[in-house]
């Protein structure tokens, strides 16, 4: 094994039996194409949870499914083990493979809605699995009915009847749990099985799934791009990066003292509702299958790079007690992360408000959405408006910029009030108000370049002539920190957070005043929504720009907002400035929200597993 | 089909020319086994109708052998009911079909364009008024709705072409609103409505250039159409006057010597039919590249799941 992952002497692995181990996993393009995942090698004992985590392409899902011993169309598992209690998942037959999968070891994916069979009763999903494996359970109904109370759901008839679409995203996904659980699997693996519920029933999902890996000594692997969730229901954790494990190891440690670069700005890069911290992000963007030269793949990205990073590949060595893939952790270990404190502090401008909102009442169709809400976005300042989703902030949104007219109330923007729809506003009122989507994959049309869908925008807007507008493109580009070679770009050559720099790019060359940003960096990766909400705060202090920022998430608040407003069915539940309303909430359920935000664990627990009666799942000898 | 293939380049970034991309398409479709059939069949076929005129031995109208003639050395497709060189008839009588089908294929995309994008950016109003005509004319089959055309307005050429053109429209503005609907809830769409665009220059500026794809894989099927229905007008007697050459009206006017010589009914007959399957097949292969089914699996999963994102 090239990485030094053995459970092999280790006192504390001798303690718990380990039900996963995996080695040397590799998966490629095709037969001989580039490597998509390699060198992958981790243990997991029984009754733990390893959490991979990783932005999006670093390999996390491709791992993931290789465990059930599946390969993406294209893809080929080229190299490795994966161990199951001894045998080895990737060198079984296709029957016998079958027959594992569900029975030994199964499956939770991202998307439950997606995920359930539309067309059946959620009782007979449940059951099917039991079906299949008939061996596994002796009572079909007697183990339906009490696999549903392990994942709290009441099994009664009328619920086993229903149908997923009767059932809330977080129901449908304990469904999922439940037919994951159903026949007693050694090994379970969640593909980000919360990304896309609510904070509150994310948190009671997480908590079912930790307590069932407890009780029945199951291992699972926790695929996830958010550190917070991760940090809060695992006990080791492996950080990919470009198809490789980089760091690996306790929990606490790795993020309380984190040594890969790459861990350390994806910690750096997560936001935290408890203090106003300046986001590092991480520069560049991972290289693709076939792009990683030799060495380091993130070499190119990392400020500690010394010449032979870029052509030594790192072997994994054991730095405080985890396993790091870096030439030069332990002289990176002494150096102190170190973060900067935000000074998102409240301006002191006063006078007429950028906008106020009077009494807005807003519905889709005869559904109402927005019920009589006010809020006032004083000039220069940044207002954050929150809620869950379903809470109406986008919509609010759009009655402010013009994209939805079916609105009553008062909109006033610097005096003015401001028309319902965007046809009925005149061209400056259209050029001072810019909005910007939340989504940069579909708010740039595919078929213009960067600098065509920039300059469209002053075509629209000023009579300048072609070469002044073309100046004024090349500014904005740069002002994103975006280079002249960009202009000639296609959207669909850009990463997401290019693209969404275009889009504020868009947004700024025809100088507006009031910014509206609709859950900009929801898309997007840590790291670079870490990036685009300091240009954004930047952009803000400087231009003197009224802004309102639409998220659901609390913890980003902080950094880039002077005044909140929370919203909560359509209503405004609380507002006030940021620090008032973060640390003193004093509306029920904005001190929910606050605490069912996912909170990174950072503080370094010197021996908690052990405190705790339990071994870490794997515990690298330290070198001390 | 310029993807990122996988190549060990320091720096990515491939710049391509993406303003034509559909040309890159059809110039990738041509290279698949599917589409060289195609293109090889209906080019045969196109050059047979362009160069024959040239190449005719003998005039098209001109009575030079016995009606029904057997094939001789002089000529080599024998006779037709009349007595006229059945080569020579057959090598002229392809062009006026192909440019009145070209032609119609081109009024009936641009029609039903226009019909379908419109109804689904402006919807409401406009939607209904405009699909509802477009279910009227679809209760006609085309054929039927040509033909009633004509003998409203008598068998002119240009006249027939408009007909054919027409009869499409409806088939392209279904296809077109339904792409178009999934278009116009783009964020672009929004993003160039709050620059205060002009709806006429939004469809033109910012939806048309997406539809590129649709567009051609329509007018493929659409020329397709058009060869069989104006072939199909010409056997029923709506083209040319009699003297002239015409491949639909030469299978009707020889069916009676078919035991005699079968030449002038088979040949023609030959001609449109590799023609409509050359450019059936190669339609095919252009949709296949479009949507991606030609690509290479591990080009696919590149894009797909390792790319920077998907638009769902």
């Amino acid at each position: 094994m090239s990485q030094s992952v053995s459970p092999s002497a280790g006192a504390a692995a001798a303690q718990r039996e380990v039900r996963l181990e995996v080695t040397d996993l590799e998966v490629r393009l095709g037969r001989s194409g580039p490597d998509v995942v390699r060198d992958v090698s981790f243990t997991v004992p029984a009754g733990e949870v390893l959490g991979l985590v990783g932005e999006s392409g670093s390999g996390k899902t491709t791992v993931a499914l290789a465990l059930l011993g599946h390969a993406r169309r294209g893809l080929r598992i080229t190299a490795g083990q994966v161990l199951l209690d001894g045998t080895d998942l990737l060198a079984l037959s296709p029957r016998d493979l079958r027959a594992a999968r569900g029975a030994r070891v199964s499956y939770v994916p991202q998307d439950p809605s997606a995920a359930l069979n539309p067309a059946l009763r959620v009782g007979t999903q449940v059951r099917e699995v039991l079906r299949v494996h008939a061996e596994t359970a002796g009572n079909a109904d007697d183990r339906v009915a009490e696999v549903m109370r392990e994942v709290s759901l009441d099994p009664t008839p009328e619920m086993l009847r229903r149908y997923p679409h009767q059932l809330s995203g977080g129901q449908q996904q304990r469904i999922a749990l439940a037919m994951a659980f159903a026949c007693r699997p050694s090994l379970i693996v969640l593909d980000e099985p919360t990304t896309g519920l609510d904070v509150s029933t994310q948190r009671h999902v997480l908590d079912t799934v930790r307590g069932l890996c407890r009780s029945y000594g199951v291992a699972a692997v926790y695929v996830s791009h958010d550190l917070a969730i991760v940090s809060g229901l695992v006990s080791d954790v492996a950080v990919m990066y470009a198809g490789r494990v980089v760091e690996i190891g306790p929990t606490a440690r790795l993020f309380g003292e984190p040594v890969h670069p790459y861990t350390r700005g994806l910690i750096g890069a997560v936001p935290t509702p408890e203090r106003a911290e300046v986001l590092t992000g991480i520069d560049g963007q991972q290289p693709r299958p076939g792009r990683r030269g030799a060495g380091c793949a993130f070499a190119t990205r990392c400020a500690h790079a010394i010449s032979d990073c870029t052509t030594e590949t790192p072997e994994p060595v054991i730095v405080a007690g985890r396993s790091v893939r870096c030439l030069r952790a332990t002289d990176i270990q002494a150096a102190d992360p170190g973060r900067a404190i935000a000074v998102a502090s409240v301006s002191s401008a006063t006078g007429t408000p950028a906008l106020s909102v009077r009494g807005v009442m807003a519905s889709y169709g005869s559904t109402p959405v927005l019920s009589d809400v006010s809020l006032e976005v004083p000039p220069r300042a940044c207002v954050a408006v929150v809620g869950e989703s379903g809470s109406g902030k986008t919509t609010l949104a759009r009655c402010v910029a013009g994209l939805h007219s079916n609105w009553t109330g008062e909109i006033i923007f610097q005096g003015t009030p401001l028309a319902r729809g965007a046809r009925e506003r005149n061209k400056d009122v259209l050029r001072r108000v810019q909005y910007i989507f939340q989504n940069p994959y579909t708010s740039l049309n595919p078929r213009k370049t960067v600098g065509q869908i920039i300059d469209q925008q002053l075509e629209q807007f000023t009579r300048l002539s072609r070469r002044e507008r073309s100046a004024r493109v090349a500014d904005v580009l740069a002002d994103v920190s975006l280079g002249p070679d960009f202009l000639s770009s296609y959207p669909d050559q850009l990463s997401g957070g290019e693209r969404q720099r275009v889009a504020i790019a868009r947004a700024l060359v025809v100088q507006p005043d009031l910014l509206i940003c609709d859950e900009v960096t929801s898309s997007l990766d840590v790291s670079v929504q870490a990036i685009i909400v300091e240009l954004l705060r930047q952009i803000q202090r400087e231009r003197h720009l009224a802004m309102i920022f639409i998220t659901h998430n609390l913890a980003l608040v902080r950094s880039i907002a002077q005044y909140a407003v929370v919203l909560r069915q359509g209503a405004v539940a609380e507002s006030g400035p940021v620090d008032q309303i973060l640390e003193h909430p004093a509306d029920p359920y904005t001190r929910r929200l606050m605490e069912d935000v996912p909170k990174l664990r950072q503080l370094p627990d010197p021996q908690p597993s052990e405190a705790a009666g339990r071994a870490p799942a794997r515990n690298p000898k330290s070198p001390r | 089909m310029a993807v990122n293939a996988p190549a060990p380049a320091a720096r990515p970034q491939v710049r391509r020319i993406r303003r034509h991309q559909w040309v890159s398409v059809l110039w990738s479709a041509a290279r698949t086994p599917r589409g060289m059939i195609g293109l090889g069949l209906a080019s045969l076929v196109v050059l047979v109708a362009v160069i024959g005129p040239f190449v005719a031995p003998n005039p098209p109208d001109a009575l030079v052998t016995l009606a029904f003639g057997k094939p001789s050395g002089q000529f080599p497709l024998g006779g037709d009911f009349l007595g006229r060189d059945v080569l020579s008839r057959v090598l002229d009588g392809g062009w006026v079909l192909l440019i009145m089908a070209a032609c119609a294929t081109a009024l009936g995309i641009a029609a039903g364009a226009a019909a379908g994008v419109s109804a689904a950016y402006l919807r409401g109003v406009s939607d209904g008024i405009i699909m509802r005509a477009v279910d009227v004319l679809l209760s006609f089959p085309q054929l039927v709705f040509a033909l009633l055309l004509l003998s409203l307005l008598g068998p002119k050429l240009w006249l027939i072409t408009i007909a054919v053109g027409v009869s499409h429209a409806p088939q392209v503005a279904r296809v077109l609103r339904s792409a178009t609907l999934d278009l116009s809830e783009r964020d672009f769409v929004k993003a160039a409505e709050l620059q205060g665009m002009r709806p006429a220059k939004v469809m033109w500026k910012e939806i048309l250039p997406n539809l590129v794809s649709p567009l051609m894989v329509e007018a493929g099927l659409r020329l397709t159409y058009s060869i069989v229905i104006v072939a199909g007008l010409a056997f029923l007697g709506f083209g040319q006057p009699p003297p002239a050459a015409n491949w639909g009206t030469m299978i009707n006017e020889n069916r009676d010597g078919l035991s005699v010589n079968p030449w002038p009914v088979i040949v023609p007959s030959l001609l449109i039919a590799l023609l409509t399957i050359g450019t059936n097949t190669f339609t095919d292969a252009f949709a296949r590249v479009a949507i991606g089914v030609d690509r290479r699996p591990e080009e696919a999963v590149l894009i797909e799941d390792l790319g920077a994102g998907d638009t769902a």
